[in-house]
């Protein structure tokens, strides 16, 4: 195990079941959870056992070709996630943000709000617990925890992992709310349809210079935490400013998922009807 | 943070291509707009490397350097971090190099 990075391996992933039980780890339990390994592990990237074996005479030094993109085989499994969920018409939301940001505020107060109009799924990435889960579950909607141990983001194949166990209806939305941490996720595409990102005013407005890789990747950026604007040193136009060096393309909202002010635009996004916000970028545009 | 599982993918990769040998040398390609911090994943291979047939393999790092090309005016420029602004005041920046994140080649005993 890494001590400065303090990424662990993919055999300390746990999934819960849709009742919120959480695998026992301890002591191998003989797999009576069902494991589903009808999705193929990543066998299929080439082989290419050409050139490579000189089976004549003893191994002489060589220098053995690979030039393969280190993260390759979660690039592939996040492409069988696209496709798996493009054939179903599912939605999959990757909802990033540092900790304490206000992912989950945000996801039950939406299923809340959103009631039957939404049909939804969530899947929780952490470390440890099932808080998060369990606050979806208080409102009613299906909810798998992932508890990624040492790791510190989720990648594809937990996605696949949670996917297979939340079961989610074909035209559903299913919003993944990745590990709080603003590096890392950013490195690991999922599949998902669309990455949001999540900042509230309390962690200042130079997020989006310090974490640029997070940003780049967003399709929307949501500044939440609204309500605690005049009490804290947030340049919402800054912050802004600052995404569009980076990202030219996302969206962007500020609103409150405690108070409700500005979620009228989330819903609306979520509804795929809205743009890009033309106020904000006129004030920015003012500014030049 | 994410060099450890980046190396441990490496080290993944490697294997399946050289199975018993003995790996002397790894040869990668980093960027520096990957997002992966070189010197760190030089640490981390030192720990995931051990016990396995990579252990003691020298890892070369190249270092390309970042290119930007700007969409508004055509320049060509050094991108040195994820902030692309064109001298020309535009932010539309295609990413030309920069963003590799490659084991190129290794050696085998
Ligand atoms: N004032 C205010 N507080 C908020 C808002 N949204 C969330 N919070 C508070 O922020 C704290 C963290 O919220 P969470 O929703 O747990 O944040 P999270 O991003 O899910 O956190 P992790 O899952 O631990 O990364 C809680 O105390 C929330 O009540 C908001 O809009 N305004
Ligand atoms: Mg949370
Ligand atoms: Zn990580
Ligand atoms: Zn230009």
């Amino acid at each position: 195990m890494c001590t400065t990075c303090g990424c662990g391996d993919e055999t300390n992933t746990r999934v819960s079941t849709l009742d919120g039980i959480q695998p026992i780890v301890e002591h191998q339990h003989p797999h009576d959870h069902a494991h589903p390994h009808d999705h193929d592990h990543p066998h299929d990237h080439a082989h290419p056992h050409d050139h490579t074996h000189p089976h004549d005479h003893d191994h002489h030094p060589a220098t053995i070709t690979l030039e393969q993109n280190l993260l390759a085989k979660n690039d592939l499994l996040a492409a069988r996630n696209r496709g798996w969920l493009a054939g179903r018409g599912i939605r999959a939301l990757n909802i990033m943000s540092s900790p304490g940001a206000g992912k989950t505020t945000l996801l039950v107060r939406t299923l809340t709000d959103l009631g039957g109009h939404l049909q939804a799924g969530v899947i929780e990435g952490d470390q440890e617990t099932s808080l998060d889960a369990d606050r979806i579950r208080a409102v009613g909607r299906p909810v798998i925890q992932i508890n990624t141990g040492a790791g510190c983001h989720l990648d594809a194949d937990m996605l696949q992992r949670g996917l297979d166990a939340l079961d989610p209806q074909p035209g559903s939305t299913v919003f993944v709310e990745n590990v709080g941490n603003l590096v890392c996720p950013a490195l690991f595409d999922l599949g998902e349809t669309a990455k949001v990102v999540v900042i509230s005013v309390t962690e200042g407005d130079d997020k989006p210079r310090k974490y640029p890789h997070m940003f780049m990747a967003a399709d929307l950026v949501i500044v939440n935490k609204s309500d605690l604007l005049p009490y804290v040193d947030f340049d919402v136009d800054e912050c802004l400013r600052q995404i569009r060096e980076i990202n030219p393309h996302a969206d962007f909202l500020v609103l409150s998922a405690t108070t409700g002010d500005g979620l009228a635009a989330w819903y609306a996004w979520l509804d795929g009807s809205t743009s890009r916000s033309n106020s904000l970028t006129e004030s920015l545009s003012d500014a030049h | 943070m994410h060099e450890l599982s980046i190396t441990q993918s490496l080290v993944d990769a490697v294997l399946e291509r050289t199975g018993e040998r003995a790996v002397t040398g790894v040869n990668l390609r980093i960027g520096p707009l990957s997002g992966v911090l070189p010197d760190a994943m030089r640490f981390c291979f030192d720990i995931v490397s051990a016990g396995t047939s990579l252990a003691g393999a020298q890892l070369r790092i190249d270092e390309p350097q970042g290119l930007g090309r700007c969409r508004s005016c055509g320049t060509e420029f050094e991108l040195e971090d994820l902030i692309l602004l064109c001298p020309c005041g535009s932010a539309d920046v295609d990413i030309l190099s920069g963003r590799e994140l490659m084991v190129i080649s290794v050696e085998v005993a």
